[in-house]
């Protein structure tokens, strides 16, 4: 069970079960948010490490907001990847988290499986905030937590992901988790941006943005990068937005009540239209609330085999949540 | 008349001769005496002599990998010549030649001489340097490549990346012809390449790992295939890792192509789907591929489209190689597992004998080379390697003589235990508790 778990490396990882269960502490998590003091001292005692060796805003402060929500104190690490000799660096930095006595290590880094060498090599839980072009699992699970609350339910699902995603951790994650619930994940975009043998995924691949949308729950988009190296992926952003940018014409095809989410940062105009953007189907600043939530779930979770001091322990849930969730598998062992 | 050795009771192994029988080697003066009774009386009835008993071992011509990485001049941290051919002699390897990609690279006749003379110094084994296609391996200026070969290189490579231009690849083995020396092709396209790490495919796809696809190395073996029918020039593939490879590399023997192959053990025995874990021990150039690309390097080396077996043995730091995957440099090092590993890869399956095997470890690399040696004729300098097929032993990376412990096969259970290694006459390698002294 994720109580167990020493670290969060990806969702492909979990178990249905498992998903469901972070889900559930979030849910609890989330109603702290809207108290007027929205913190609890789970985590008391506790010292988290944000490590962001690729940069990032949103996760990072989400990140951060979700550690102080809990009561933990936190460092912040950020470098870019190039001031930094790569591997020297993770290797230091390891050593480092275990000279300094960190509990937990929220890692971003720009190398797939980067955070699975720092869980081989520390005691300190391991969350991967994004490693390369593999998994996300906390924008995972918030997406996923979103589509929950908005929708009910997830499983029999129809959930369209459109874009790059042979280079999207996003993508990965969110058809890995939702697979597991039970949706039915089809992905669309340029066919130079579909990794190989994609659908053996358990997912369908659709000819045209069109066809993916056409009766979906959901429509999830992805950020569009041509920078860097992937200018031989695809032409411009303006053919991008033009073939497959989600606009409210091609939303029509979609269920009267989809949902649409975006991971952000947007690129407005490019991927995602402005009024679709901002419009009454939009749930993208709702997602970015729920990712403190989700997040604190996750180190909550994980935290459960740390040891908190003596008094965080006493009052390691919120109260309500004894009463709805009390799933012993919830509380942290001593 | 030094004192000879007698290698006693051993399955003696010699296919370029046609020999597989129980008998005795003998040794002396650095050079073969001859087997059981047709070695000299007067050799055979020294008193002097040392015997040697391997009942139930194979003795067989030493070993030739025509594909190892030395380091030195220059990564003397990773290896040097002499823990090199230290770990060669220790893997029955009795002969190497060296890939150029030193620093600096072996561009130069000085470069090439020491290499040369520093191996004579050390003494474990027979190392032919492989001088470089272009200058500093840039790709853009060829070598003095007549001198080079006067001073002793065996074959011209920029090995570590492929000769990208078709111009140049096209004046190489031109240049090359005359002297009887192949080109040796890293092929493995750099725009295909990109910043791939790993296969491209099922495993790249869920891992989020930048892929290789298998035609990043066929449409060079292709172009270099259409290069060697123009110029009548020798092409050696190094390192075939694509099923795709092979079936070009079929067709243009087929149309009499000069075209010779290898293929290293880890290709034979490892998919893409090693490198799950992310364990950097599992990354190397060109890639692990798939299980069908496996299957059809194995029916590959059966038919004899690819010659030869190498190892590609690429020693690296533990700290370079203990990182996230990508940061990791490309390579694992092979002279002390090779033998093992072919013998389960292809022996034990029963796809090659035991005397096919050997064929492709000795007389087909040096053919390549267009080198002799390989057999154990009498008056041929004796280089023997005596191993037991049968017996299992586990990888210890930390007893390598290789200064690399970079091996993905470490703690596996191997059979082909090497237990002795003769190098003109003289044991570089000795497994001493398993070899028991007669007489």
């Amino acid at each position: 069970m994720i109580g167990t778990r020493k670290d969060l490396l990806g969702l492909e990882d979990l178990a249905p079960e498992e998903i469901v269960s972070i889900l559930d502490t979030a849910r609890t998590f989330r109603e702290v948010l809207d108290r007027p003091i929205p913190k609890v001292p789970s985590l008391r005692g506790l010292t988290a490490a944000n490590l962001f060796f690729e940069a990032s805003t949103r996760t990072r402060l989400s990140f951060e907001l979700a550690e102080k929500r809990l009561s933990a104190d936190t460092v912040n690490f950020q470098t870019s990847g190039s001031s930094v000799s790569k591997g020297e660096s993770l290797k230091d930095t390891a050593r480092n988290i275990e000279a300094m006595g960190i509990h937990l290590v929220v890692i971003r880094h720009q190398s797939s499986g980067a955070p699975h060498y720092l869980a081989r090599n520390l005691d300190a839980g391991v969350i991967n905030a994004g490693d390369g072009t593999h998994e996300h699992p906390t924008q995972g699970l918030l997406d996923i937590f979103t589509i929950r609350e908005r929708r009910g339910k997830v499983a029999g699902l129809r959930v369209a992901i459109i874009g790059d995603i042979a280079h999207s951790r996003v993508a990965r994650s969110n058809i890995w988790g939702l697979t597991k619930l039970g949706a039915s994940v089809t992905i669309a975009g340029p066919s130079t941006m579909m990794p190989m043998e994609v659908e053996r995924f358990g997912i369908k691949v659709a000819k045209s943005v069109e066809e993916a949308i056409e009766g979906a729950d959901v429509v999830n988009i992805l950020r569009i990068q041509l920078e860097r190296q992937r200018s031989t992926l695809y032409s411009s952003l303006r053919e991008y937005a033009r073939v497959y940018g989600i606009t409210s014409a091609r939303l029509k095809g979609a269920k009267p009540d989809v949902t649409v989410m975006h991971p952000g940062p947007m690129n407005r105009g490019v991927e995602i239209a402005q009024d679709v953007a901002d419009g009454e189907h939009s749930v993208i600043l709702e997602q970015v609330t729920n990712g403190v939530a989700v997040r604190m779930a996750v180190l909550y979770l994980l935290a459960g085999h740390k040891a908190p001091d003596e008094s965080a322990a006493e009052h390691p849930m919120p109260k309500e949540t004894k009463k709805a969730h009390g799933e012993p598998s919830l509380h942290p062992r001593r | 008349m030094a004192s000879p050795l007698c290698i006693r009771g051993g399955r003696v192994l010699d296919p370029a001769r046609g020999i597989d029988r129980v008998q005795d080697l003998w040794i002396v003066d650095g050079k073969i005496a001859g087997l059981g009774e047709d070695a000299p009386a007067d050799v055979r009835s020294n008193r002097s002599a040392e015997v040697l008993a391997v009942q139930g071992a194979v003795i067989c011509p030493g070993l030739v990998d025509i594909h190892v990485h030395l380091r030195e001049p220059g990564q003397e941290e990773k290896e040097t010549i002499d823990s090199g051919t230290r770990a060669a002699a220790r893997g029955g390897f009795t002969t190497v030649a060296c890939m150029p990609n030193t620093d600096p690279p072996l561009d130069d006749r000085p470069r090439i001489e020491y290499v040369i003379r520093r191996a004579r110094e050390c003494g474990h084994a027979r190392v032919h340097p492989i001088a470089a296609v272009t200058r500093g391996q840039m790709g853009e200026a060829l070598t003095e490549i007549e001198e080079l070969v006067e001073a002793g290189a065996v074959a011209i490579s920029d090995d570590g990346k492929p000769v990208r231009n078709a111009e140049i690849m096209r004046r190489a083995l031109e240049l090359t012809r005359p002297l009887g020396v192949p080109v040796i092709q890293h092929a493995e396209d750099p725009d295909l390449k990109g910043d791939g790490v790993m296969h491209e495919g099922w495993t790249s796809t869920r891992l989020g790992m930048k892929g290789i696809p298998d035609a990043a190395e066929s449409v060079i073996v292709a172009r270099d295939a259409l290069l060697a029918e123009l110029t009548g020039g020798h092409v050696h593939v190094a390192h075939v890792s694509a099923g795709r490879s092979t079936e070009i590399i079929r067709r243009a023997k087929a149309r009499g192509i000069r075209m010779t192959a290898e293929t290293a053990p880890h290709y034979l025995l490892l998919t893409d789907e090693a490198v799950e874990g992310f364990d950097p021990r599992t990354k190397m150039s060109p890639p692990l591929r798939s299980a069908k690309d496996r299957e059809a390097l194995l029916e590959a080396v059966v038919d004899g489209t690819i010659d030869c077996l190498a190892t590609d043995h690429a020693p690296h730091t533990d700290f370079e190689k203990d990182s996230d995957f990508d940061s990791a440099p490309f390579g694992i090092v092979g002279l002390e597992t090779a033998l093992g590993i072919y013998v389960k890869a292809l022996v034990e399956p029963k796809l090659l004998t035991l005397p096919e095997l050997i064929l492709r470890l000795t007389v087909n690399p040096l053919r390549v080379l267009g080198l002799p040696g390989g057999t154990l004729e009498a008056g041929v300098p004796a280089d023997v390697t005596v191993f037991d097929p049968s017996r299992r032993w586990k990888v210890r990376a930390e007893e390598f003589a290789s200064m690399g412990r970079n091996t993905p096969f470490q703690g596996w259970e191997l059979p082909g235990q090497v237990l002795m290694t003769v190098l003109n006459g003289r044991v570089t390698f000795r497994a001493e508790t398993l070899l028991a002294s007669a007489r």
